[in-house]
């Protein structure tokens, strides 16, 4: 398992989207190297045999029949929308 | 019967008087309404409520259904069409839902009326119900405690009779520790039982829906209205749902209680572990047989839950991107500040800790070392629970190893926060089921603190540890007590 040293609250929050002040990332940085170093216990568990389990309850491939059904109207999805204009969302320029 | 006596009741006693006709929907809602206006100043239990549209839906119900007329008190992560879901973050702040979430659906089905929101810690992470971003919720039995979390407010409002019952989520423990700690009845049924679909996610292969009530028959009503397959939800089980209150009043010769070494830690304190090492025996008494177990891999479960949910978190928190909903930063100047600033406002500092933390476990170079890991070890707490069954019929442990900690006491530390969860978070990586109910008082300064007593069933055996719940609870007097608050003041 990674040394705790290894995280950079800085970089991680830049990956996630999430600016942070200076103060959040050292307290954050002092907290979650802690967090970290609780979990390092995990590396003293023998998994060589053992099948990760994404859920405790296996189940795939669940479908439901491909039929139409009434949805939200555009202007419903639009209800909570910061901005809008249109009948559309309006949001922040991604091209430049 | 008086009107002012009303708020105390459960909700199958309250279901007697709607039946006979001694009381009407309309009149059970304005006696609600009065005693949360009286009472909810000092507990804060509710972020909206919505009597308006509730007592219309009062003038049409058929009392004669499973849960006709009964009003249901709502955690904000659950979508009720029309109302504010705020999941108690300012990201969300002004969010209102725009359909009703399949157990609201079931719920109004069965009658229930939903009028209100509960307060809850920001998107269900915490154990106090004070990461809130909208306002702190005190504990009825102590105003200077939490009521625990993340399902607080649905706990407080029960217990301070402000809600006949409630509906919480579970992610590691956040319906049945907020229960114990506020002395009522919480359900974490087994994954899948109940759709999630109109539930905000927090972490998807852990989350679930549960009831917060009186008793364990008010339980076993709310679990029958709910449960059951959902087209709509692809983790929902599709599997036939029993009446929950069939098994109700059964004896317990040739019950099988398990009790594992591995939850005998330093940590618990020594009132709770009289008060259920007292309620084992009581058990026996009733007939039921002890059984020693070993849970071997339990020391790791808490590792692995803050891997794994934090992991799934920052997932599922993507989507509060500030573009179709929610909070969004004013004057962007380019895209990642839109993003950066967004979240930056919306989110709490717990919030924000998970999701770095999940984000740190899922990223190149230290997914196979955590997320992996993490995913793997669960697999081995799983097996653990899957060989005690074999030998048991239910396992019984506190719910909480402490009862309600001081408002403040833990925050500056999220990991002693997170070891709350240390008796409840095995249940949801195993998808298993779990009760807390009522089973003793700790005095501590004063204070008289409720304790839960839990037990863990196999999966879809909701209705043996309602049995076993209920066998208790009716032969003990624990969940007739109520804090000394809600007397209701003689102006009411």
């Amino acid at each position: 398992m990674a040394k705790t040293a290894d995280l950079d609250v800085a970089y991680v929050a830049k990956l996630a989207r999430i600016n942070l002040t200076e103060a959040e990332t050292q307290l954050f940085q002092k907290q979650l190297g802690s967090v970290l170093e609780y979990v390092e216990k995990l590396r003293g568990v023998d998994v060589s045999q053992v099948e990760a389990s994404a859920h405790a309850v296996p189940m795939f491939d669940v479908f439901r029949e491909d039929e139409p059904r009434d949805w939200f109207t555009a202007k419903e999805a639009l209800s909570n929308a910061p901005r809008q204009a249109n009948n559309l969302f309006i949001v922040t320029k991604v091209i430049e | 019967m008086s009107r002012r006596d009303l708020p105390a009741f459960n909700i199958a006693d309250l279901q007697v008087l709607l039946r006979r006709r001694e009381i009407s929907p309309r009149e059970v809602l304005e006696t609600l309404q009065t005693r949360i206006e009286d009472i909810d100043g000092k507990i804060d239990a509710y972020l909206s409520r919505d009597f308006e549209t509730a007592l219309k839906e009062a003038e049409k119900v058929d009392v004669d259904l499973p849960l006709g007329g009964v009003p249901i008190a709502i955690k904000d992560i659950i979508s009720v069409a029309g109302q504010p879901c705020t999941c108690a973050s300012k990201i969300l702040a002004n969010y209102r839902a725009m359909y009703d979430a399949t157990v609201i659906q079931k719920l109004r089905a069965a009658g229930a009326i939903p009028f209100g929101k509960t307060n809850m810690d920001e998107f269900a992470m915490g154990s106090s119900t004070e990461n809130s971003g909208m306002k702190l919720t005190r504990n009825p039995w102590d105003v200077s405690r939490v009521p625990g979390g993340s399902s607080g407010g649905s706990a407080a409002a029960v217990a301070a009779d402000e809600a006949f019952g409630a509906l919480g989520t579970e992610t590691g423990g956040s319906i049945r520790q907020p229960a114990a700690v506020s002395g009522v009845v919480g359900v974490k049924p087994t994954y899948g039982r109940i759709s999630r679909f109109g539930v905000v996610a927090f972490a998807s292969s852990l989350d679930q829906v549960g009831p917060v009530t009186k008793t364990v028959l008010d339980a076993a009503l709310i679990m029958n209205a709910i449960a059951g397959h959902d087209p709509s939800e692809s983790t929902s089980l599709n599997e036939p749902v029993p009446d929950y209150t069939a098994a109700l009043g059964k004896d317990l010769r040739g019950v099988r209680l398990g009790l594992a070494k591995e939850y005998m830690i330093d940590g618990t304190d020594p009132q709770v572990k009289a008060a259920v090492d007292a309620a084992v025996k009581h058990l026996q008494s009733l007939g039921a047989e002890i059984v020693e177990v070993s849970l071997p891999h339990t020391e790791y479960a808490i590792s692995v839950y803050y891997i794994l949910a934090t992991a799934e978190a920052s997932a599922n928190l993507a989507r509060f991107d500030g573009v179709r909903y929610g909070h969004r930063a004013e004057n962007p100047k380019d895209l990642l500040d839109h993003y950066g600033r967004t979240r930056e406002e919306g989110f709490g500092a717990e919030v924000k800790r998970r999701i770095i933390l999940g984000t740190y476990v899922l990223s190149s170079g230290y997914y196979d070392a955590y997320y992996l890991r993490a995913q793997k070890v669960r697999e081995l707490i799983r097996q653990d629970f899957a060989k005690a069954f074999e030998k048991i019929d239910a396992l019984v442990s506190p719910t909480s190893p402490v009862p309600a900690f001081k408002l403040g006491e833990r925050t500056a530390d999220p990991l002693q926060m997170y070891l709350a969860d240390i008796f409840t978070s095995p249940a949801n990586l195993a998808g298993i089921c779990g009760i807390s109910l009522p089973c003793g008082f700790a005095e501590i300064d004063g204070a008289r603190l409720p304790i839960g007593l839990q037990l863990l069933g196999k999966a879809l055996d909701e209705a043996r540890i309602f049995q076993i719940a209920h066998a208790y609870e009716q032969s003990t007097d624990w969940h007739k007590a109520r804090p000394s608050l809600t007397e209701i003041p003689q102006a009411a």
